[in-house]
């Protein structure tokens, strides 16, 4: 669906050039939905812009549905433009317009649409997004999460096979968030649109994202299965977004409270489960097994898009061959586990 | 009494000439409100358009129209009535009367019109722009569908402005000839000192600025209803 391949873009400021994008290459397969993650002035929305061209990359190939952007004239990138839909974290609703000449703009820039195509199209997408008592309103009078369905139902009325989204839900409190997002998955799973987001929110990787590539300082990192890189992130960037961001603090304060207990037969132990191994007696293999005590300080269950997900924080009592015995039935049986202390 | 003394005095006035310099007051204002609107609007868009950020970014074309309209504006109406006879004459016909006076009142006008059309469109959030081009809108959409219906009620109520601004221009452009309600205040008041004519005429702009006002304001609290 999308290939990008060596994007590089820089701004001048004064004199001197900073690189926004560097060398970054990203594949998007039709149907997924992409995370693109990242702290602020990352290049996020560089990047995004560079999607639709919005911004032109200095060099490297921007590759939607088979087209190079870059090399078509004016003229076509306008039409390709209108099969790339685009969701905004301030919504850039018209003030002046109702809900449903809001929606209706982009079929109206279009041409070609007769009224009453235009109302037909109109009403599906306010259904679908859940508005249509609200069609003869005005946007000062909805709630942020309503102008943001809004601003979905107008960036899918021509009926785009991408979507673009840049922190749609930034603007917005947990709540609204987590209806919005489910609105995405149902456009995605219903719709078959491939989505492409970018958010800082881990939250939003974790709830939706199939895929998700770490940006920083204009550079991918790390990229891969959201799953993986959310369970087993390699780059101290991408952990560190993700306890931050999840406010998942006790590692660290675990980390702290057992910095001085050394040679005490304490092992501090991350243990992560998936799928069907959630549901194995591991604990108490380990402990027939093994001569290890153990006690359970932490533990949640969670899920990152549908897969379910356990995590356990374990403190094992022993000494350090039962803990390579400990760490062999786990490798065995398919638990990942991480030594913290 | 006091009432017998206006009658009194309203009796003694010659109500035919104060009606003809009425409707040429109004024939000035309107033609000048109506042609500082068709100039000012597009003028208003270029140097929005083609300033830093604009999506018609001109660094020529805007310190170019940029100055042109600072000078204008800067230049006193009444020195701009006399340095245009030339212009006018050779515009309308004439320099003298409701007629010739059109000109130089839209000269004078269009420069503080188009300014305050840059200032509305400068209240337009960016990321509409982005939202826009994101949608292929063309420049000619963007004005159209986007920017002017955007700024309406702001429009309507600089055409206020500008409109009451230009009543205080046509008393002036009386001076020189200009006819009108301040030709008259200025032949009888200031010439032959019958103060009730001039009262009279100065008693008109003030309802005639009043009307305006409200005009402009009801338009607008109908366009910000929606
Ligand atoms: N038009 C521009 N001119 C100069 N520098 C720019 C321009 N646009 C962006 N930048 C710079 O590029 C860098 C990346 O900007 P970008 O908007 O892509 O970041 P971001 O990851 O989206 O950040 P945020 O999360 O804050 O939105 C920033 O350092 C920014 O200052
Ligand atoms: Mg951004």
């Amino acid at each position: 669906m999308i290939k990008i391949e060596n994007l590089t873009k820089a701004y001048k400021a004064k004199g001197k050039t900073i690189k926004v994008l560097d060398d970054v290459s990203l594949e998007v397969k039709k149907g997924e939905v992409y995370g693109i993650i990242g702290r602020s002035g990352a290049g996020k929305s560089t990047l995004l812009k560079c999607l639709n061209l919005l911004e032109k990359p200095d060099t490297g190939n921007v590759i939607v549905d088979g087209i190079d952007l870059a090399k078509i004239s004016k003229k076509e990138l306008r039409l390709a433009r209108q099969q790339i839909g685009v969701i905004f974290q301030h919504f850039n609703l018209l003030s002046s317009k109702t809900i449903f000449d809001n929606v209706a703009l982009p079929l109206k820039l279009q041409g070609n649409h007769s009224k009453e195509e235009t109302k037909a199209a109109v009403d599906e997408m306010l259904k679908l997004v859940g508005l249509t008592e609200f069609a003869h309103k005005y946007p000062s009078s909805l709630s942020g999460g309503q102008k943001q369905r809004v601003g979905i139902a107008r960036a899918l009325i021509t009926k785009p096979k991408l979507l673009l989204s840049d922190e749609a839900t930034s603007a917005l409190d947990p709540q609204t968030t987590a209806s919005i997002l489910d609105l995405l998955l149902e456009i995605n799973e219903t719709l078959g649109i491939t989505i492409v987001l970018i958010t800082h929110e881990i939250e939003v990787v974790r709830k939706i994202c199939d895929k998700v590539a770490v940006i920083d300082a204009g550079k991918i990192i790390e990229e891969g299965k959201a799953f993986d890189v959310l369970m087993h992130p390699k780059e101290p960037l991408t952990r560190k977004l993700i306890i931050e961001e999840t406010s998942d603090m006790y590692l660290e304060q675990v980390r702290h409270f057992y910095k001085f207990e050394k040679n005490s037969g304490k092992h501090i132990l991350l243990l992560s489960f998936v799928g069907e191994t959630t549901y194995q007696p591991i604990l108490n293999t380990i402990a027939r097994q093994t001569d290890l005590d153990f006690s359970i300080l932490r533990g949640e269950l969670d899920r990152i898009k549908k897969m379910p997900f356990g995590q356990l924080l374990i403190e094992f009592n022993g000494d350090h061959n039962s803990l390579g015995k400990a760490c062999e039935i786990m490798q065995g049986m398919g638990v990942h586990y991480e030594i913290l202390h | 009494m006091a009432l017998a003394a206006i009658n009194d005095i309203l009796g003694t006035l010659d109500w035919s000439e104060i009606n003809q310099a009425t409707l040429d007051t109004l024939f000035m204002l309107g033609f000048a409100v109506l042609f500082s609107t068709i100039i000012g609007i597009p003028v208003g868009l270029l140097l929005f358009l083609t300033n830093k950020g604009g999506i018609l970014q001109n660094r020529l074309v805007y310190s170019l129209l940029s100055f042109v309209v600072n000078v204008l504006r800067s230049i006193p109406f009444i020195i701009l009535l006399i340095v245009m006879i030339p212009t006018t004459t050779f515009l309308v016909g004439t320099s003298l009367g409701a007629k010739g006076t059109i000109p130089p009142l839209v000269v004078g006008a269009f420069p503080f019109f188009a300014r305050l059309v840059e200032n509305s469109l400068k209240e337009i959030e960016k990321g509409i722009f982005h939202m826009a081009e994101s949608c292929g809108a063309t420049t000619w959409q963007i004005i159209w569908h986007i920017l002017l219906p955007e700024i309406m009620p702001s429009l309507v109520a600089s055409i206020t402005v500008t409109a009451i601004a230009l009543v205080s221009y046509t008393a002036m452009a009386g001076a020189v000839g200009g006819g009108g309600l301040g030709d008259l205040a200025i032949r009888y008041g200031y010439q032959r000192f019958e103060t009730e004519v001039m009262i009279t005429t100065v008693v008109l702009m003030v309802i005639m600025v009043q009307v305006i006002q409200f005009l402009g304001d009801f338009l607008v609290k109908i366009i910000r209803k929606k």
